[in-house]
């Protein structure tokens, strides 16, 4: 028998579907007791992988909801490759469209923050600006100076529910405060990685847009101008409104790592 | 590179501390490079410093060289930057598919050993030691199914892929005990017969590795399925069977695979310590402990290379 054609035929029984033109050689094979051994373990193996990379929604949902969630994602979006730490970038899209979870509205927000830290975990390394790098700028050089976010920099803006709350109360269970009521407001968070583990802290709506721009070329005199406005659409949307404190938001980059600079001097740059 | 290779263990995150710091003569890591196919970050720190203290294996699970298809550019041309980065001891993948028409499937599957199949394993083979520009050692799965259409024996099968490939061989003695079982049945007689006959075929002289790991009964069909699930205490039938192995090979770098289950660091080293002491005694008596492969570089065979290169 042609190698493609048995591999064909084989991945179909796999899925364990109604097969109706399935050769008499597959119907045999599916009567030995170990076929189920190769159908279970590599559904098991996808399964665990997405339970590793989405800690948070497992905590959120239980063990037998989030089985059910993993089985239909994984008919819809199997794994690529072998590098099943990094399956699952579908996830959260596949939750906000997911009708059980239709009742959890906020499932696929905190999911995206999991996938955040796999993406944040498992980035390239690069020297982190330092934190003092603000005191060598001037006023010639602060306006033309571009900035880029570090490559383990994860940021994600959600309008909807305080996503970060809730995922930082599954990542960090038993912390202070961990018990209290949490506001429903919008959020965002920022995820870096300055000394190997992944780090997070809120992030404001100007940080998020800074990033952003930041992110899409912009000189920082540009960042600036559209965190700004980010901040203020923010306030009258959500009645609370703050003046953007540039500085502060620059030096809480800094301090986290979220930034690196491709076009400063490497003196201004730590390993 | 240490001199000398005895008994190493399954490199686990849980253990990174333990493993980096432990002095045990002799001692080696196997790690997935799948675990470590990552632009930076942490695992990567972790896997070099632990290179820079202990010698290093990668054992791929998934560069399906049984595929109807060769192997995934981009992931060979990650897997050969890693080889760069931590140049490892030994490389090894498994006689086994597993990537088919762009997706994955998390398990290593049979497939029917023809001589058309021989053809297409041996290139894929070919390309994988092109691409890392050295030799690997290809490892036998535990089978679980009767599968129709095979023209060869498993064995024979490998002994072609070393005389055409030059690649060498990792042999796993708890895949041959769990698929004697499954196969052949649960009598001992029977059990002694595929063992022996694959033992007296196979290319004893080509191999780099050996595995040893813990398996388990099918929870439904009991004895009948035993399941290679690295999640126990080797048997006794391994222990066993692997004496009889390094008889034959002599002291061959052996590794202890535990992937679930994980006991504390202490326990897997004393399950290690009589294989490191037996391969250390059979180093003194006999054959080097060590069948180092060609270093990171040296190798760089034609495609259709059929010396071997070991």
């Amino acid at each position: 028998m042609q190698l493609s054609v048995f591999q064909d035929a084989f991945v179909t029984a796999l899925q364990d579907a109604p097969d109706t033109t399935r050769p008499d050689w597959i119907s045999a094979l599916l009567g030995q007791p170990g076929f189920a051994v190769y159908r279970n373990s590599g559904r098991k193996a996808a399964i665990d992988a997405l339970r590793a990379n989405f800690p948070s929604i497992e905590a959120l949902v239980g063990e037998a909801w989030f089985h059910g969630a993993a089985q239909t994602y994984l008919s819809a979006y199997p794994p690529r490759d072998g590098r099943l730490m990094d399956y699952g970038d579908a996830f959260p899209a596949f939750l906000q469209g997911f009708p059980p979870a239709a009742e959890l509205p906020y499932l696929h927000a905190v999911a995206a923050l999991d996938r955040a830290w796999t993406e944040s975990h498992l980035a390239a390394d690069a020297p982190v600006l330092a934190p003092d790098w603000m005191a060598t700028l001037t006023a010639d050089t602060f306006t033309a100076a571009q900035l880029a976010p570090h490559p383990a920099a994860q940021w994600r803006w959600c309008d909807d529910h305080p996503a970060f709350t809730i995922w930082q109360r599954q990542r960090n269970p038993g912390q202070e405060h961990s018990d209290d009521p949490i506001a429903w407001r919008a959020e965002g968070a920022l995820l870096t990685r300055p000394e190997g583990a992944v780090q997070w802290c809120a992030l404001p709506a100007a940080g998020a847009a800074f990033l952003d721009a930041c992110a899409a070329g912009a000189s920082l005199a540009d960042a600036a101008a559209r965190a700004m406005t980010a901040e203020e659409s923010h306030g009258e949307t959500h009645g609370d409104h703050t003046p953007v404190d540039l500085s502060a938001l620059i030096a809480l980059l800094l301090t986290a790592g979220a930034l690196r600079s491709p076009n400063l001097p490497t003196q201004t740059e730590t390993a | 590179m240490a001199a000398h290779l005895t008994a190493g263990l399954g490199l686990k995150a849980e253990h990174y501390a333990d493993a980096h710091d432990c002095a045990e003569a002799g001692l080696w890591w196997e790690v997935h490079p799948e675990n470590y196919l990552a632009d930076g970050g942490p695992r990567l720190a972790w896997l070099e410093a632990i290179r820079a203290r202990h010698p290093v294996s990668l054992h791929g699970v998934s560069l399906s060289l049984a595929a109807d298809a060769p192997p995934d550019v981009d992931h060979l041309a990650g897997l050969a930057a890693l080889v760069r980065r931590i140049e490892p001891a030994l490389v090894s993948e498994h006689l086994a598919w597993s990537q088919w028409r762009g997706i994955y499937q998390p398990d290593l599957l049979p497939f029917p050993r023809t001589q058309e199949a021989l053809l297409r394993v041996a290139d894929n083979i070919a390309r994988t030691q092109e691409a890392l520009g050295r030799c690997i050692a290809i490892e036998n799965p535990s089978h679980y199914l009767q599968l129709p259409g095979h023209e060869l024996s498993e064995p024979d099968f490998f002994q072609e892929l070393v005389r055409r490939t030059g690649c060498q061989m990792l042999l796993d003695v708890n895949n041959v005990y769990v698929s004697a079982r499954n196969l052949c049945g649960t009598s001992p007689e029977a059990v002694e017969r595929y063992v022996a006959e694959y033992l007296s075929c196979y290319p004893l002289h080509a191999v780099a590795e050996i595995h040893v790991a813990g398996h388990h009964a099918d929870p439904v069909h009991g004895e009948a399925l035993l399941i290679d699930s690295h999640d126990a205490p080797v048997s006794n039938a391994v222990w066993t069977l692997w004496q009889r192995v390094i008889a034959l090979t002599g002291a061959v770098p052996t590794l202890i695979e535990r992937d679930a289950e994980l006991p504390p660091f202490s326990v897997l080293l004393e399950e290690r310590a009589p294989a490191h002491a037996a391969l250390q005694g059979a180093a003194a008596t006999g054959r080097a402990a060590t069948r180092q492969p060609e270093a990171a570089g040296v190798f760089a065979p034609d495609i259709h290379q059929t010396e071997p290169c070991n």
